[in-house]
């Protein structure tokens, strides 16, 4: 924790998510991503004179199933705003967004409380180009309307959020909420959802909230905890400091890592709301409700209480499967793998644990090392679905585990050759030999051989410490490489040594 | 032949067309020709004489005036300000285009006060239009160019835009007929917005009967305009010549109790209401309590829409671009300083004065809620009234430059008009005599306006019709 | 009465660049136009709803189906800046 004692950080969150629409908020622009500059541009997205914006019917369909996913009360009569301020990446000068009567309010998801949901339009996108010699000294941007239109959902959290872990933690579990329900890539990285803090800091207990300043830009979850972390310490240190912190906008910077006040641009903050006349009020009829509620798919919530429920997951794997989209599906198409082979065979299917437990422990553990990244993973980051192991495959493993066709060791071998290069677990283990020894004989063999090779550990286990058998193990281990069942290897040196 | 052709009304002259006693082609290319002779300043672009399109559809090749508002593809479109110079559209405005649609060939583009503010057309960022029947006078605004091509014979008919008075003004200073329809009857996708809330397209014509011939053409509901609706049953031609059993009710806010109404407007004024009772109509005294603080409402809304309508102009995409020595705000700020004229930066602070932190409430708020009660005693005065009458403009064709400098004085001509407006509802200004002006002058035009219900053109333009035969005004100006 | 300074700061949100002349002339023009205005503050407004439509019109909505977007060339053609397929301003981070 970066507080010192005494204090309490309070956190909210604003999160833009672009809905996934085939075109633009409000004109027949195909949504597009990392293509040639202004090839998805029209009159009415260049906000040439005279056009209007007319609202994409699938864009409010989309904005009511988060509405209603996220248990928030919709407005049976919403209207759009303009919010006016000059920037090249606002093309008519005003977005067109909600203000006083948004598309939704209240709400619920996890531990924290929705304040309101709406919808509005993207910016274009801004390229600093430097100086471009043109006007000596003088530094250009570049603008893209591509981007400009994108039919944006806003979600405001109440600043129920007391630490930037806890922070993270409820955006992934946005995140996959939204993934879901299928109406957004909701990408970090490709910025089809960000996510912005309000952060302040009080006296424990207090029931005042401090000054906030607002976080910015931070484009992973990962930078997202830090951003917050980094805030709070600020802060933290001017209150401590007898200071006072100020109202200010920052913008993270993911290659320091650090936080700059965004320039106070001078009356920045006066956005002229008033009531667009361009468009008429969204009154969400109950056919419009009904078809969002019917198309809602099965929440995080909802999922992890059927991991626990239904399939006896432990609590934290059942959240971790469930609260991370790409892992939950995968995990279920393992499982339905599973129990298909075991129906083809006649034989009792794994335990829906045990596979849970490879894939949130040994898969992700291994595909987390291919990645090289020490941290907590983001979501999607090592998504199994994108790597080479397929479900079938994993189930298969798994399958001959239990079926001690191989040791967990050398099932950890094929997994790694699964990461590397895919294919057939069965085949793997015929083409390295790594089938579980079945000749007693023969391993009764090795183990003596690596008692004599052994001398030292095997006098300290004869003298009653049988922890000092590892060097004896390691040895038989190395020699049937990982073939043979550790529990055997145990009870053979045992009882070679006479000891308990 | 030609001069004659030029007094024709446009019904009459699809007639002869069918009858093939005139071809359309003579018939455009007379008004071409005409309109090329251009002496009042009415035209910014003007079509060629003898570009040959035949005569299809229900208006046949008829040559049709457009105001400057109007998007049209690859013509130069500028809406009279400077910021739009050398601006060619990507696309047509829907009016314009069912009118094609229906057969009418552009003609030209006409002069308008810049971004339709104004009522003088002084403001035109392209030079000023003259009155066909005192060239020393104003047009009116702000469709000045086209109120000043119809009176002018320079084309047979026109269309403008009204936002506060912008179609019935003009046509009353300039002796010709205006419409401004019910809100949501014609479509603004392609019509350059000034106040989005109250801005609507309408026909400036010589007779009442092309003024529904044209509005028939152009109403509908557009997909491109979220507000349009169209008119429900379409719009009929009018044909009655009686007023029997119609109730026409006479604000006295608009008339005998408002103020800067000039002697010989009053008495036309009152003089029409006499005919309206032979022809069979009942004429009583009504209210509209709150119309007259319309204006006022006005100058608040429709600057506040205009102040974030025209943000777009800002040197980025389009337009010219001032330079600024690579500084984006300064770029920003000489664009517009350079492009507009000094009404529109007035409106533009007014707006945004009004709409700025701390002042919503008290300005835009109010007016809003002013609306809502202007709206409502228009609402209480249908349930007793089929129609309410006002002169349509305070006073008779101005002079030139006599109230460019008290931009207040300017404002009032449109006091009789703008309740109509902000209340959404149709009303048509009919040439109802002459009258000179107070102290002295010219006999010039004066305006009557008869507003209806939301959505009753047919029966408004009817009742005009009626009302028009019996008045039997000669729009043709001296000389 | 709209003093000089409030001129200036409502300019400055309007992206317009006013002469002196200029600036005192609409002090004094926009006070005039807002005591007229101001005379609204006679009514009792309690109450009243206010309106921004007079079309009674709900949900007006379009399919979510692509439409030929403008080819670049012609996207371009109007700005006073081209460069790289793009619009070129001066940087807002300058
Ligand atoms: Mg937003
Ligand atoms: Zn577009």
């Amino acid at each position: 924790m970066t507080l010192s004692e005494g204090y309490e950080a309070v956190i909210g969150l604003e999160i833009h998510v672009q809905l996934s629409t085939r075109t633009k908020m409000f004109c027949g622009c195909e949504l597009s991503f990392g293509e040639q500059p202004n090839v998805h541009t029209c009159p009415v997205c260049l906000a040439h004179p005279g056009v209007l914006p007319v609202i994409n019917e699938q864009a409010v369909r989309y904005a009511l199933q988060i509405a209603l996913a996220l248990e928030s009360e919709v407005a049976p009569r919403s209207i759009f705003h303009r919010k006016n301020y000059f920037y090249p990446d606002n093309p008519k000068g005003y977005q067109i967004s909600q203000y006083d009567i948004p598309l939704a309010r209240g709400g619920q998801l996890g531990d924290v409380r929705i304040h309101r949901v709406h919808l509005e339009e993207d910016a274009a996108k801004l390229t600093h180009v430097g100086e471009s010699g043109r006007i000596h000294g003088s530094a250009t941007s570049l603008v893209d309307f591509n981007r400009g239109g994108t039919p944006l959902v806003e979600i405001v959290t109440e600043p129920d959020l007391g630490d930037p872990a806890q922070a993270r933690e409820w955006a992934q579990l946005l995140r996959t909420t939204v993934k879901q329900l299928g109406v957004s890539d909701v990408n970090m990285e490709e910025g089809s959802l960000r996510c912005d803090a309000n952060v302040s800091v009080r006296r424990a207990g207090a029931e005042e909230l401090g000054t906030k300043t607002e976080l910015k830009n931070m484009n992973s979850f990962r930078f997202l905890e830090r951003g917050i972390a980094a805030e709070l310490e600020r802060q933290g240190a001017v209150l401590e400091a007898g200071g006072q912190v100020e109202q200010e906008t920052f913008h993270f910077d993911p290659r320091t890592g650090s936080l700059t006040p965004l320039r106070s641009k001078e009356y920045a903050h006066d956005y002229r709301y008033f009531p667009e006349p361009d468009l008429v009020p969204l009154a969400p009829t109950e056919e419009m409700l009904r078809a969002a509620s019917e198309t809602l798919p099965e929440l995080p919530a909802e999922r992890r209480e059927r991991y626990q429920a239904e399939l006896g997951l432990p609590e934290v794997t059942a959240r971790q499967l469930a609260f991370d989209a790409e892992l939950g599906d995968y995990f279920e198409r393992a499982l339905e793998a599973s129990r298909k082979s075991a129906a083809a065979e006649g034989s009792a299917p794994e335990r829906p644990t045990t596979i849970a437990n490879w894939v949130t422990g040994e898969l992700v553990g291994r595909l987390r090392e291919a990645h090289r990244s020490g941290d907590a993973a983001e979501p999607g980051e090592v998504d199994p679905a994108s790597s080479k192991v397929s479900p079938e495959a994993l189930a298969a493993l798994v399958g001959m585990v239990q079926s001690k066709r191989v040791t967990t060791g050398a099932a950890r071998q094929v997994l790694a050759v699964l990461v590397a290069d895919g294919g057939d677990p069965a085949e793997i283990v015929e083409r390295e030999g790594l089938a579980q020894m079945s000749d007693t004989g023969e391993l009764d063999a090795i183990v003596e051989r690596a008692i004599d090779a052994e001398p030292g550990a095997a006098e300290k286990v004869r003298a009653g410490n049988s922890k000092a058998m590892g060097p004896i193990v390691g040895a038989v281990m190395r020699e049937t490489k990982g073939r043979a069942d550790g529990g055997e290897v145990t009870r053979l040196i045992r009882e070679k040594l006479g000891a308990e | 032949m030609s001069s004659d052709v030029l007094e024709l009304s446009v019904a009459e002259a699809l007639r002869r067309i069918e009858a093939g006693d005139l071809a359309a082609d003579d018939y455009f290319d007379a008004y071409a020709k005409r309109a090329a002779a251009d002496e009042l300043g009415a035209y910014l672009w003007r079509a060629e004489p003898g570009s040959v399109a035949g005569a299809k559809g229900a208006l046949r090749g008829a040559p049709i005036a457009v105001k400057d508002i109007f998007c049209t593809e690859g013509i130069e479109t500028t809406a009279g300000s400077r910021i739009l110079k050398g601006y060619r559209p990507p696309y047509t405005a829907t009016a314009v285009r069912r009118l094609a649609d229906a057969g009418a060939r552009l003609l030209g583009k006409t002069n308008m006060d810049e971004f339709a503010m104004g009522s003088s057309n002084e403001n035109s960022g392209y030079g000023p239009v003259l009155n066909p029947w005192d060239r020393e006078r104003v047009p009116g605004g702000s469709s000045g160019g086209s109120a000043a091509a119809v009176a002018g014979r320079l084309a047979p008919w026109a269309i403008g835009t009204d936002t506060g008075g912008s179609i019935r003004q003009p046509a009353s200073l300039c002796g010709i007929v205006g419409l401004k329809p019910t809100y949501g009857a014609v479509s603004r996708y392609g019509m350059i917005a000034f106040a989005s809330s109250l801005d609507q397209c309408g026909p400036l014509t010589r007779d009442v009967t092309d003024a529904a011939l044209l509005l028939r053409a152009a109403e509908g509901r557009d997909p491109c305009d979220s507000t349009s609706v169209g008119i429900e049953g379409g719009v009929e031609l009018p044909s009655r010549e009686s007023l029997e059993g119609l109730r026409f009710g006479v604000p006295r806010e608009l008339s005998a109790e408002a103020e800067g109404i000039e002697a010989g407007v009053s008495e036309v004024f009152e003089r029409t209401l006499g005919v309206i009772r032979e022809l069979g109509g009942e004429v009583d005294e009504c209210a509209l309590p709150h119309a007259a603080h319309g204006l006022s409402a006005y100058y608040v809304l429709a600057p506040a829409e205009a102040s974030a309508n025209l943000a777009r102009y800002d040197g980025v995409r389009f337009g010219p671009r001032a330079d600024a020595n690579g500084d984006l705000i300064e770029m920003y700020e000489r664009t517009r300083a350079e492009g507009f004229g000094a009404e529109v930066k007035r409106r533009i602070m007014l707006g945004t004065y009004a709409l700025s932190s701390g002042y919503y409430e008290a300005y835009y708020g109010r007016a809003q809620r002013v609306r809502s009660k202007i709206a409502d005693d228009f609402r209480a005065a249908f349930e007793r009234f089929d129609y309410l009458v006002t002169p349509t403009s305070p006073t008779v064709a101005f002079r030139l430059g006599e109230r460019t400098a008290d931009p207040l004085t300017m404002y009032m001509s449109d006091f009789c008009t703008v309740p109509m407006s902000l209340a959404g509802i149709p009303a048509i200004s009919i040439p109802a005599g002459l009258a000179e002006p107070d102290g002295g002058g010219p006999e010039l035009p004066v305006g009557f306006q008869i507003a209806a219900p939301a959505f009753d053109e047919s029966g408004l333009l009817d009742a005009a019709h009626a009302l028009e035969r019996a008045i039997d005004f000669d729009t043709r100006p001296p000389g | 009465m709209i003093d000089r300074e409030q001129v200036l700061h409502v300019a400055r949100l309007a992206r317009l660049e006013l002469t002196d002349e200029e600036v005192e002339r609409m002090s004094g023009e926009l006070t005039t136009i807002l005591d007229h205005v101001e005379r609204m503050n006679e009514l009792d407004l309690d109450g009243v709803e206010p309106t921004s439509h007079v079309v009674a019109l709900e949900n007006v909505l379009r399919a979510d189906e692509p439409r030929p977007s403008w080819p670049r060339e012609q996207v371009l053609e109007p700005a006073p800046d081209p460069a790289e397929g793009a619009f070129r301003v001066p940087s807002p981070q300058a």
